[in-house]
């Protein structure tokens, strides 16, 4: 099996049949990890745990006992996830050294499935960026920064100058959970999605992203930011292996009262051939500011496909779409002052030395252990929640809250099944680029187009549509109504199936992977 | 219409994060700038929303102890303790005000 075939279709089959061992796997994945550290997807490596998992996973095979698709397959956690016995950072100096008690329900449940926790990965401290750039660990660098789809439609100065002045951010903020699978290093990742931080990475990595419906699964070890619009995220590289993942994650979880009661089944997608039964809702203040001419182009294309395959093709309009970015602002920063709260040096993480008073202490444990970046959002918060810019701001944003949300229940209510839309304004941006303007500018910038989903807690999921003239990945989102996941993905599926977005061309994986290569596929939707 | 100094004091002191440079007071500027914009929405007769899942019930499960007894693991993540107590520096002495603050800032 090569390492980047699809875990229902062919892995499974594979390690069913002993054509490939669950150690096999994961010796794969650990060395590409080492080979492509200067990605910095990961902060923490659990190489011995990893291993052991693995042999356990192969017992069970050999019994003839698998868990079941996810037994013995290798992913990896974004780092704000609670995993028993390893470091959990947040990519923060507050956090350096915390080994978690416990596992995070999603955690628990991947491992109860048999799956190999190969390491942490990477991020924004405490998930607040849109670039992963401004964790304590550093950048994390996309792997298409490093493919020769890239370097080939880069002007070349001199070979190893260009490398290292011209890679290109992952996105953010789950960087590395992306990075780590558009690498190859794992088959699946978990990210954590508030404004977008799963899907915006996702579509700069050339990965599947999915935000599930909020309610759908369990947040309980999942380190909070915003405790109404956080919920985990899924990291793959087709529909598909997304399907699989949703379905042993999902589901009412007692330790999170915020999961809804309904059942729920996972399901296998089908394979839709027939979309003259589908309405798709084009919404007309996605045309952002700021869009590039490439993704607009694309986004057009996308719904040509849909009209020329019998769909039903509508615009719509969800008139409050640009307070989104206003209303999360002051919605996330009071919950974020909130929740950050919790970080005082007592029972866990950094405590500094200053042992003046209680006070004194809190004060100087929280300017050492947080960046600017979350303590800016600290102090905002705090000043929108005064009582008297509680009912301006606070409760205002509430309201305009329920506004967005109302514009999509209206827009669905009107018979439109599935919104497509871009996921970002643009290709990648270069670090050097990226860096000159500050994190919560280019948050508001690049969180434009997947905030209001997670205002509204709808299921949205971006797909890997084609390369842009730079050589770099593309991706289009796709918007479903709540709790309609088996839709969303169904609809997902069958467009991915259409725009055959290529492979990633990397050297590294060549190296590693002896797997038969599936004959390259042309980007033959751009 | 810029925050005034006894305002940005307050912060500091509920927050317990510092602004540490005039960079910091220009980022609380530039945010409470950007949050100005909802004003331009008419919100007359619309409720706020706490959650988009208003219209279910929380889960409460059973009264019952289910977990816990885990006090060591618990104590581990601390830096400083005593027994099975979490140690606090001194309590009831409030932060120094603003003006005393550069002097303070120097001693940690």
């Amino acid at each position: 099996a090569a390492l980047k075939d699809g875990l229902r279709s062919q892995v499974s089959a594979a390690l069913k049949e002993g054509r490939v061992t669950p150690t096999e796997l994961c010796q794969r994945c650990l060395a590409l990890i080492k080979s492509t550290k200067f990605l910095n997807a990961y902060i923490t490596v659990a190489e011995e745990t990893a291993l052991k998992q693995a042999e356990e996973s192969e017992e069970r095979y050999k019994r003839g006992q698998p868990l079941g698709i996810l037994d013995g397959i290798p992913i990896a956690v974004k780092d704000n996830f609670n995993t028993a016995g390893i470091e959990t950072t947040c990519a923060s100096n507050m956090l350096k050294g915390y080994i978690s008690p416990y596992n995070a329900t999603v955690v628990q449940k991947l491992l109860d499935h048999g799956a190999v926790l190969l390491g942490k990965t990477n991020l924004d401290e405490f998930a607040m960026g849109s670039g992963s750039t401004d964790g304590v660990f550093g950048p994390v660098r996309n792997p298409w920064s490093y493919s020769k789809q890239y370097k080939e439609k880069s002007v070349q100065k001199s070979h190893s100058e260009d490398e290292e002045s011209n890679w290109v951010i992952t996105g953010g903020s789950s960087g590395g959970s992306a990075a780590a699978v558009s690498s190859f290093t794992c088959f699946a990742a978990l990210g954590s999605d508030t404004g977008g931080s799963t899907r915006n990475p996702a579509a700069h990595c050339g990965v599947v992203g999915l935000k599930p419906t909020y309610g759908l699964i369990s947040r309980h070890g999942l380190i909070p930011l915003v405790n109404s619009m956080d919920v985990p995220g899924i990291l793959t590289r087709c529909v598909d292996d997304a399907a699989v993942l949703l379905g042993s994650l999902a589901g009412h979880d007692p330790k999170d009262s915020t999961t809804i009661q309904d059942d729920f089944k996972p399901f296998e997608l089908p394979n839709l051939t027939d979309v003259s039964k589908l309405s798709i809702g084009i919404p007309k203040e996605y045309h952002a500011p700021g869009l590039s001419s490439e993704i607009l182009a694309l986004w057009s294309k996308a719904a040509d496909l849909f009209k020329s395959a019998g769909a039903k093709v509508v615009e719509v309009s969800l008139p409050h779409t640009r307070y989104s970015i206003v209303c999360y602002h002051v919605l996330c920063t009071a919950e974020v002052a909130s929740n950050m709260a919790r970080f005082d040096g007592l029972e866990y993480g950094h405590r500094s030395d200053m042992r003046d008073s209680t006070e004194s202490m809190y004060a100087a444990t929280r300017r050492e252990g947080f960046n600017d970046v979350v303590r800016g959002r600290i102090l905002s918060g705090n000043y929108f929640l005064l009582k008297q810019n509680y009912e301006k701001y606070f409760v205002k944003a509430q309201k305009v809250r329920r506004l967005i949300a109302n514009d999509f229940v209206k827009v669905f209510r009107s018979g439109v099944d599935i919104l497509l839309t871009p996921t970002t304004l643009s290709d990648a941006a270069p670090y050097t680029e990226f860096i000159q303007e500050d994190n919560r500018t280019r948050s508001a910038q690049d969180d434009i187009l997947t905030q209001a989903a997670n205002m509204a807690g709808l299921p949205a999921i971006n797909v890997p549509t084609a390369l842009s003239e730079r050589g770099l990945p593309v991706g289009l989102q796709f918007i479903g109504r709540s709790f309609q996941e088996k839709q969303l993905l169904t609809v997902a599926k069958w467009f991915e199936k259409q725009v055959q977005f290529p492979v990633i061309q990397l050297d590294e994986v060549k190296r590693h992977d002896n797997g038969v290569f599936q004959h390259q596929k042309s980007a033959s939707f751009s | 219409q810029k925050v005034s100094v006894e305002m940005l004091d307050h912060l500091e002191h509920l927050a317990l994060v510092d602004f540490r440079d005039s960079e910091g007071v220009e980022r609380l500027q530039k945010a409470i700038q950007f949050a100005d914009q909802l004003h331009e929405v008419n919100t007359d007769g619309v409720e706020p929303m706490d959650s988009v899942l208003e219209d279910r019930c929380l889960y409460l499960r059973e009264d019952d102890v289910t977990e816990g007894n885990c006090t060591k693991e618990l104590l581990k993540n601390a830096r400083e303790k005593v027994e099975e107590y979490f140690v606090a520096p001194p309590g009831n002495i409030p932060l120094p005000k603003l003006e005393e603050q550069e002097a303070f800032l120097q001693g940690s």
